[in-house]
C-alpha cells in the first residue's frame, strides 16, 4: 500500500484531488448551460399576452400559452386531490399501524416498483384504464396518469417523516387517555407536517413536468377546456409540439414554455429545500 | 349525585365506544387506501398483460428478434428499439458512473461544509429538471455542439472506425446517451453520497494514522468498502436511463435503425411509444407497442430489484 516514494504520492493525491474536482465541475456545466439558456431564450417571448391567450398558429402574430398554463394546474390539481389522500393515507398505515406486518411489506415493495415505472408505461396504462373505456383523450385521464406517479413519492416521502417522529411523543398521549387515531392525526401528523409537505411539494414538481404519459393521455388542445372531459393542453406536451415543429416562431414559443415550466418546478423544489433543510 | 355518576360513567363508555370505534374506522380507512396502492399495481400488470397478448401470440420470441417495423404489412419487431434503448442506456452508465463517483468523494471526503451544501443543492436542482427541458436544451443547444465540436473533428480522423462512421448529424446516439448520463448523474451521485458515508470512520481514520494520502484511503478503503452499495447505485441509474422517454426521442433521431455507429441516428422503446402509440390504428400495432411497454417495465422491475438488493446490503440508507 506505500509503495513508491512519498512525494511521487503526495503528487498523484493532489492529481487524483484536481480529478475529482474536474468532474464534479464537469457535471455542474449542464445545469448552468439549461438555466441560462431557458432564461435567455425564454424572456424575451414572456409578457402578459404570452401568458393569458391561446396559441396562434405558426406565423402569426402574437399568441400563447395560457391554456397550457391553466391546463397543467388542472392536471396537477386533480393529480393531487385524488393521488395525495391515497398517498399520505397509505404511508399512515404502513407506519402506524403495521410498521412489521406482511402485508405493509408487500405495500413497501409495490411503491417501490411504482417508483421505477417509466413514466411513459404509466402513460398507456392510464389510456388502457381512463382513456380506451370512456372514448377519449381527456384531462381526467391525464390527471390519472400525474396521479399514480405521484402516489408511490408521496407515500415513500411521508412514510420516512412519520418514522422520524419519536416514539415518546406517541406513548404520552396514550398515557394521557388519546385514543390512537387522535394520536396520529393531532399528535404525530403535525409534528411531521413540515416533513410531509415537503414530499407533497417535490412529488407535485415531479408531476407537473412529466410529458409522455399526458401525451397518451390528456393529449393537448388548441384551446380552452371546458371539462375534465375533454383533452386539455399541459406546459410540457406544448413545449413537445412547438419544439419539434419547423416554424420558428414556435420554437421560440417553446423556450418561453420552458421558462413558465421551470419556474414552477424550480419554486416548488427550492420552498421545499428551504422547509426543511433536507440533508443530502 | 348518584344519578349524575351513572350518568357519568355512562357517557364515558359510550364515548370510549365511539373512541374504538373510530379507532377502527381510521385503521381500516388508512388500509383502505394502502390496498388501492397494490390494486393499482395489480391492475397495470394485468392490463399491461392482456392488452399485449395479441401481439404476444402472433409474433412469440421473433418480436424481440426481429428488425422489422412494418405498419402497414403488420409486422413487428422490437430489436431497433431494444438495440437504441440498450445502447443508449450503456453510453450514460460508462459516462455517468466516474463523474458520479466523483461527485460522491467530493461532497463526502473533498468539500467543506459550505461547499457541501452549494453542489448538493445544485445537483438536487439537476435532478429536478423535467425530461421536456432536458430534450428542448438536447435539441437546440447540446445536439448542435456535439456535432460541431465533437463528431466532425473525431470524424474526420476515427472516421474509419465503425462506432465513429457516417455523417456528422449530431442527432443520434451518441447525444441520446450522453443526455442521459445528465440526467442519471443526480441519481447515482445521491445514492453513492448516502452509500459513502455509511463507511465507518474508523477504517478511514486507521488508514490515514498507517500513513497513506487521502487518495489512497478513498482509493483502498473507502471505495473497496462501498463497492457493492455504488454498483447497486449504478444498476438504479441504468433503469431510469432505459425508461426515460421525452429527452432521448427528441435527441436519438427516432429511426428504427440499427447501426453499429454511434453518430448514427436511433430509437428506443420508450420513445417509439411516445410517437406512435396515438397513431397505431390497427389492432396489432397497437398491441405491439403495448409489449413494448411491458418490456420495459419488466427490465426496470428487474434492475431495480437487483439495486435494492446490493444498496440494502451495505446500508439501509435507501
Amino acid at each position: 500500500m506505500l509503495a513508491g516514494n512519498i512525494e511521487a504520492r503526495k503528487i498523484f493525491n493532489n492529481f487524483m484531488h484536481v480529478v475529482i474536482v474536474i468532474l464534479t465541475v464537469l457535471a455542474l456545466i449542464p445545469l448552468i448551460s439549461i438555466l441560462s439558456y431557458i432564461i435567455y431564450k425564454g424572456y424575451k417571448v414572456i409578457n402578459f399576452e404570452f401568458l393569458t391567450s391561446l396559441p396562434t398558429p405558426a406565423g402569426d402574430i402574437g399568441g400563447g400559452i395560457g391554456n397550457a398554463i391553466l391546463g397543467t394546474l388542472v392536471l396537477v390539481g386533480v393529480a393531487s386531490v385524488i393521488g395525495l389522500p391515497i398517498g399520505i393515507m397509505s404511508a399512515i398505515y404502513l407506519n402506524e399501524y403495521e410498521p412489521k406486518g406482511k402485508f405493509a411489506e408487500v405495500v413497501r415493495f409495490v411503491v417501490d416498483i411504482l417508483l421505477g415505472i417509466p413514466s411513459v408505461v404509466v402513460g398507456i396504462f392510464a389510456y388502457i384504464a381512463f382513456v380506451k373505456p370512456f372514448g377519449g383523450f381527456s384531462a381526467m385521464s391525464g390527471g390519472m396518469a400525474l396521479t399514480i406517479i405521484l402516489i408511490p413519492i408521496v407515500t415513500r416521502s411521508t412514510e420516512g417523516v412519520l418514522k422520524l417522529v419519536p416514539n415518546e411523543y406517541r406513548e404520552g398521549s396514550y398515557a394521557l387517555g388519546v385514543s390512537k387515531w387522535q394520536t396520529i392525526v393531532k399528535i404525530v401528523i403535525p409534528t411531521a407536517m413540515k416533513g410531509i409537505v415537503t414530499g407533497v411539494m417535490l412529488a407535485v414538481a415531479r408531476a407537473a413536468g412529466e410529458t409522455a404519459p399526458l401525451l397518451l393521455t390528456a393529449f393537448g388542445n388548441q384551446y380552452w377546456s371546458s371539462s375534465l372531459s375533454e383533452p386539455i393542453a399541459s406546459l410540457p406536451a406544448q413545449i413537445f409540439q412547438y419544439a419539434k415543429s419547423p416554424y420558428t416562431d414556435w420554437i421560440d414559443k417553446a423556450w418561453g414554455a420552458a421558462l413558465v415550466l421551470i419556474i414552477m418546478v424550480l419554486f416548488l423544489n427550492i420552498t421545499a429545500r428551504i422547509i426543511t433543510r433536507k440533508k443530502y | 349525585m348518584g344519578e349524575n355518576k351513572i350518568v357519568k360513567k355512562n357517557e364515558q363508555r359510550s364515548s370510549k365506544i365511539s373512541q374504538s370505534f373510530l379507532d377502527k374506522t381510521f385503521k381500516n380507512v388508512t388500509l383502505f387506501f394502502a390496498v388501492i396502492v397494490v390494486v393499482l399495481m395489480l391492475w397495470m400488470v394485468i392490463a399491461l398483460l392482456i392488452q399485449s397478448k395479441l401481439s404476444i401470440e402472433k409474433f412469440g420470441f421473433s418480436f424481440i428478434k426481429s428488425t422489422d417495423w412494418d405498419p402497414v404489412q403488420d409486422k413487428f419487431g422490437a430489436l431497433p428499439f431494444i438495440y437504441g434503448t440498450i445502447v443508449s442506456s450503456i453510453i450514460a452508465v460508462l459516462i455517468a458512473t466516474p463523474i458520479s463517483i466523483g461527485i460522491g468523494i467530493f461532497l463526502t471526503e473533498i468539500s467543506n461544509k459550505w461547499m457541501k451544501i452549494v453542489i448538493a443543492f445544485m445537483v438536487q436542482i439537476l435532478a429536478s429538471i423535467p425530461s421536456i427541458l432536458y430534450g428542448l436544451w438536447g435539441l437546440f443547444i447540446f445536439v448542435p455542439f456535439i456535432r460541431d465540436y465533437f463528431q466532425k473533428p473525431v470524424g474526420d480522423v476515427l472516421g474509419w472506425f465503425p462506432l465513429f462512421s457516417g455523417a456528422p448529424i449530431g442527432l443520434g446516439m451518441l447525444s441520446a446517451g450522453l443526455i442521459l448520463a445528465i440526467m442519471i448523474i443526480p441519481i447515482i451521485s445521491a445514492l453513492v453520497v448516502d452509500i459513502i458515508e455509511t463507511v465507518p470512520s474508523d477504517l478511514k481514520a486507521g488508514s490515514l494514522a498507517l500513513g497513506s494520502t487521502k487518495w489512497e484511503m478513498i482509493w483502498k478503503v473507502v471505495l473497496p468498502y462501498a463497492k457493492q452499495g455504488i454498483f447497486g447505485a449504478v444498476i438504479m441509474g441504468l433503469g431510469r436511463a432505459l425508461g426515460e422517454t421525452m429527452a432521448v426521442t427528441m435527441v436519438i433521431g427516432n429511426r428504427a435503425e440499427i447501426n453499429l455507429s454511434l453518430f448514427a441516428p436511433g430509437h428506443s422503446m420508450a420513445a417509439v411509444i411516445a410517437n406512435e402509440f396515438n397513431e397505431a390504428t390497427g389492432a396489432v400495432y397497437y398491441s405491439s407497442l403495448i409489449e413494448i411497454g411491458l418490456l420495459l417495465f419488466l427490465v426496470t422491475f428487474i434492475l431495480n430489484a437487483i439495486a435494492r438488493v446490493f444498496i440494502h446490503k451495505i446500508s439501509k440508507v435507501y
